[in-house]
């Protein structure tokens, strides 16, 4: 006999198997967690459905993309949500112990091969779909004309240049970095070609436009995102990333630095002014005149 | 010969308790703690500082491959070819001493183990003399990248190569007291030559380097 | 209650011969002592954590407010992101890579596969100690100048890589926390070992591969995940260190000028880092829940009275999950400059990780499918367990595309998935765990209506805190935001930022049922038997809580699968692994 005792040894030949107590004082907790989940993947379907709190409406063809994969990517998680917590919810109602015996399986190669090629068929497949929105955007050099801007972030500014005249941006050397002399991106003064260089802390673009914005960072990783143009950027030290898009609707939306770069995070941001062509070439004379 | 001796050395130490759960499989000797365990243990021990110089190795290959870099070859201090005989030297004193403890030669055992050690101290100590010979070509820990990867490289290898010596030199001086002899040097064996591999393939990486 | 074993010499044996409280509660190899110290670390941890995001929730709140016990002023942006770095780090670390593994394997891994001990009871003391000791190192950088670090946890250079001049708490502060990580990834390391060599080398007889329960089963493939993902951070953490302190150039560019001072480095890359903190970060993630799951199957099939529905399934989910977890770290850096055609290879990769996720999911409604349920505590945390990793996981769908990552990356709809995922999942694991093997660790129960109420007040209080919080990320709420006064837009998103900081106080308050119920019920609780539960594993075969060596001498051998529940020819709904045959009495002799 071994030393120390199990119920097993204490009841062998007992014909009844012990029941465990059922929750008391405070009603059936299968009824309960099933009405919980119920309510909160209600809840949660209706406000993403109702779209209670939106993204704002995109502003590019790429961006509308997006937001397609989006729509699609919602419905299908949000059938299998709903099916897996309502799901849940049943079973812990229909099978609670009502004094039956459990059904012993231990299982079901059938369902697993199902379940399995189903579930990566759906995953697999959004990603499959969701290629072109990111494809067109990533993959694909701006359409000629694409209008050059450099966007240079650094604690907690952004400075965004424009070419100018002769259209070539001047060479930038960091040793001639001197903000409060007004070269705050430390453009070479020997390059011929950064002496019509337009800098400003605003992003201003024409509508219908393409434009190629290539982003750098002065010190930490910065970042660049305008929501509705569904297009987010870390501007990372040390390299220049080009990023491109075309805004369809004039307007002012907000950039905003989404990569954690100091104690100024939350405060570093900016604007992306879409204006019609005839404003963006007043712009750029009137910038050219000042210089 | 070296398959034989482990099951050897194993079968061995696996000791009085070997028969005793005979039902079912998957078991062995329980208590005290089979010496296979200390075997595996290494094992997994070696896979993580595989996977740490790994790591070293990635960002490395990453370093140097990034576009308009400030990458330059460095010349490798010509004392590292003596350091590496000496190591591979240590390896063999080492699975030498080992064959004689098998075969209960106790004397010789002892006198090829603390060789080993010997040796192991002598790559150490050209490792130092390396690393001045990189001093006196101006290149230290942050001059270059190749110079920084090569620091790191060697001195990451050298601590684990002293944690090897301190084994060898502990064992020399007592006995451990769950391990058997074979054991004990088994794993100690293992360790050591993982550090002459891994020493090899950071000669490869500075090698490739240029 | 436990000290009336016979084993005498046995407690004589394992404490050595002087004895003593020190030996015994403190510097112990038992690793029943050990599994215990991380228990209290990870609880002590939980609760810094815990008010760590509440000061943050609050501040999000009423950002002018004065905090005379926690800043002596009111809180300035450099001290909130100090916050937002140490309750990652603390929480990360120190709870979920702590608990699920380290408590609670160590306590009960031997014992389900019938062993005295972990392979390396002396090792396994260590490990614990520098644990503790990187803890101790964590929080020291409360209290040096410029305070805790403000890079994340996940540091991200060159913030972090360049000393004071980026930022308050980038000197010592971050120094500081880069030594506590080194110091915890060598625990791990050290951890990982013991985990694999024990569950490999030190089973009972009997005790196949296909017959460990499932707890073991996540045990063994997380710590080979600890063991090869911390091996990395550790060499990482390494290059970081060298190039805040020795000037090298691993992942600082050349030509950096920050607050207009030039700086000297060579051309190093900040991708770099990333790549080898994402090689590491995005495992370590999966260290975190996939022992929940295992605590999960087990109980599920527990408290239906069933087996584990797909047992072979779940082995083949779990090790699926962990090898893919080492190839997906590159959906952390969708918009990071990386190469747009690896984010694509890295994006299919992350899909197809939900697929075993899904596995699991599947065969835990299986395994409920036609129970016996039982809502004992332990179960309705299991239950809500799945319930948030569904949550947390269909999340994850969007963030695994690259085109719709590009307009949640560092938004606060990231921050509500891992949240889910680990936060509250995970913790969730935790808590069923606690429930559950409590009547075996303290020989007590804890007390059952209490814990009822603690789950209803946590289940309805994360999802309240949580579920809001996507949508303040769809409408790009960006994450790590000390207050709203930057971007206009933000001011239209703090109705739903007071209601989750509201949500977040109930819910912490909430917690205290725990507390209460824990302390109280170590003392007062009522006494367990040493199979409360009615279970079949190894761990149940013995006193609870279990003499010194475990098993008193008479070490189990293993004759059946783990989850044998309502067997339709069994006289009862249950058949431990340890016992040969319902009708046979235990029949090994002598002294084996």
């Amino acid at each position: 006999m071994p030393l120390f005792t199990t119920n097993l040894t204490d009841r062998i030949g007992s014909p009844q198997p012990r029941i465990f107590n059922r929750a008391r004082g405070f009603g059936s907790p299968s009824l309960l967690l099933a009405i919980l989940l119920i309510l909160v993947a209600g809840a949660s379907v209706f406000i993403f459905v109702a779209h209670l709190y939106p993204a704002p409406a995109p502003i590019s063809r790429d961006a509308v993309l997006v937001d397609r994969q989006y729509n699609l990517t919602l419905y299908v998680t949000g059938v299998a949500f709903l099916l897996a917590q309502l799901s849940l919810a049943y079973a812990v109602v229909r099978f609670r112990d009502r004094g039956q015996k459990a059904r012993f399986v231990r299982g079901n190669v059938g369902l697993e091969v199902l379940w399995t090629c189903l579930t990566f068929v759906v995953f697999v497949g959004l990603g499959v779909l969701g290629r072109k929105a990111w494809a067109d955007v990533r993959f694909t050099l701006p359409a000629s004309g694409a209008i050059q801007v450099e966007g240079t972030t650094y604690q907690f500014v952004y400075a965004f240049r424009y070419p100018g005249k002769d259209g070539k941006f001047g060479r930038i050397n960091p040793s001639f970095v001197n903000a409060p002399a007004g070269n705050p991106l430390g453009i070479d003064p020997n390059d011929p070609a950064g002496g019509d260089d337009i800098v400003v802390s605003e992003l201003i673009v024409p509508v219908d436009r393409p434009v190629e914005l290539l982003l750098r960072s002065q010190d930490v990783v910065h970042s660049f995102f305008v929501r509705e143009l569904r297009l987010q950027q870390d501007a990372m030290p040390g390299m220049i990333i080009p990023v491109h898009f075309t805004a369809d609707h004039i307007g002012e939306f907000e950039i905003v630095c989404t990569q954690l770069c100091g104690l100024g995070h939350y405060k570093m941001h900016s604007l992306l002014r879409v204006v019609s062509p005839s404003e963006f070439d007043a712009f750029l004379n009137r910038q050219a005149m000042t210089r | 010969m070296l398959a034989s001796t482990i099951a050897e050395s194993i079968g061995r130490s696996g000791g009085a308790n070997g028969e005793c759960f005979g039902r079912g499989g998957g078991g062995g000797p329980k208590y005290p703690t089979p010496q296979r365990v200390y075997v595996t243990g290494m094992l997994i021990a070696l896979g993580g500082i595989l996977m740490f110089f790994s790591a070293f190795v990635s960002a490395w290959v990453v370093r140097r491959g990034l576009p308009n870099t400030d990458w330059q070859p460095i010349p490798l201090p010509h004392i590292l070819w003596l350091n590496t005989v000496l190591l591979a030297a240590s390896g063999m004193t080492l699975a030498y001493s080992r064959r004689c403890l098998l075969m209960g030669r106790e004397a010789d055992h002892r006198h090829w183990w603390d060789l080993t050690a010997i040796l192991g101290i002598g790559f150490l100590a050209g490792q130092l003399v390396a690393w001045r010979q990189m001093v006196a070509e101006g290149l230290f820990l942050a001059t270059t990248p190749g110079a920084s990867f090569f620091y790191v490289f060697t001195a990451a290898h050298a601590l684990h190569v002293l944690g090897g010596i301190a084994a060898l030199l502990v064992l020399t001086f007592r006995l451990p007291r769950r391990l058997t002899p074979e054991t004990a040097s088994y794993v100690v064996a293992l360790y050591w030559h993982f550090l002459t591999a891994l020493w090899l393939l950071i000669l490869a990486v500075f090698l490739l380097g240029g | 209650m436990s000290s009336d074993h016979p084993a005498s010499t046995a407690v004589h044996a394992r404490t050595g011969a002087l004895g003593g409280i020190f030996r015994r509660y403190v510097f112990s190899t038992d690793h029943k002592v050990i599994g215990l110290q991380y228990f209290f670390l990870s609880l002590a941890a939980v609760t810094i954590g815990l008010f760590l995001s509440l000061c943050m929730r609050f501040h999000l709140v009423w950002p002018a407010a004065h905090l005379p016990f926690v800043t002596g002023g009111t809180m300035t942006p450099e001290q909130y992101l100090a916050l937002v770095t140490m309750h990652g780090t603390i929480m990360v670390f120190f709870v979920l890579t702590t608990a699920p593994q380290s408590a609670f394997g160590n306590y009960f891994l031997p014992l389900q596969i019938g062993a005295m001990d972990m392979a390396f009871p002396r090792l396994n003391m260590l490990s614990f100690w520098l644990t503790f000791v990187a803890f101790l190192v964590a929080l020291s950088a409360f209290s040096v100048p410029g305070g805790a670090p403000i890079s994340g946890w996940t540091a991200y250079p060159p913030l972090s890589g360049m000393g004071e001049i980026t930022g308050p708490g980038e000197g010592a502060g971050q120094s500081l926390w880069i030594v506590s990580v080194l110091i915890f990834c060598v625990g791990s390391l050290l951890g990982s070992i013991n985990f694999i060599s024990t569950t490999i080398e030190m089973r009972a007889p009997g005790l196949t591969l296909t017959r460990l329960p499932l707890t073991v089963w996540a045990w063994f493939v997380t710590a080979i995940l600890s063991l090869l993902a911390f091996a990395v951070l550790f060499a990482g953490g390494i290059l970081l260190a060298l190039d805040r302190v020795a000037e090298t150039s691993f992942f600082l560019p050349a030509g950096l000028v920050v607050s207009g001072e030039l700086q000297t480095h060579g051309g190093g890359s900040p991708l770099l880092w990333q790549h080898l903190f994402w090689f590491f970060g995005h495992p370590e993630v999966y260290i975190a829940i996939l022992p929940g799951m295992g605590v999960v199957s087990h109980i599920l099939a527990n408290f239906s009275r069933k087996p584990v529905f797909g047992y072979r399934a779940m082995v083949f989910a779990l090790c699926a999950i962990g090898l893919l977890g080492f190839l997906v770290w590159g959906h952390h850096m969708f918009v990071s400059g990386m190469n747009p055609y690896s984010s694509l290879t890295f994006s299919m990769l992350t899909l197809s990780i939900g697929v075993p996720s899904a596995i699991k999911t599947f065969n835990w409604l299986g395994t409920l499918w036609g129970g016996k349920i039982q809502f004992q505590t332990p179960m309705l945390f299991a239950l809500g367990f799945i319930s948030f990793f569904v949550t947390g996981g269909l999340s994850g769908i969007f963030l695994a595309q690259p085109a719709l990552d590009t307009s949640l990356h560092a938004t606060y709809y990231v921050v509500a998935h891992f949240h889910i995922v680990m936060g509250v999942a995970a913790i969730f694991g935790i808590f069923a765990a606690t429930y559950y093997w409590f009547p075996k660790m303290f020989g007590r129960k804890m007390n059952k209506a209490l814990g009822q109420l603690h789950f209803w007040l946590t289940f309805v209080g994360v999802y309240a805190i949580f579920m809001p919080m996507h949508f303040v990320g769809i409408a790009g709420g960006i994450r790590r935001y000390a207050d709203a006064s930057g971007a206009q837009y933000l001011v239209s998103l703090q109705p739903l930022h007071g209601f989750m900081t509201i949500a977040a106080f109930i819910t912490g308050a909430a917690q205290l049922i725990f507390f209460y119920n824990f302390f109280w019920s170590i003392r007062q609780g009522e006494p367990a038997s040493a199979n409360p539960w009615d279970a079949t594993s190894l761990e149940w075969a013995t006193a609870s809580p279990p003499p010194p060596d475990n098993f008193a001498g008479q070490f189990p051998s293993v004759y059946r699968a783990p989850y044998e529940y309502s067997l339709p020819a069994a006289s009862q709904d249950f058949l431990p692994q340890h016992l040969p045959s319902e009708h046979d009495a235990p029949s090994y002799e002598g002294s084996c």
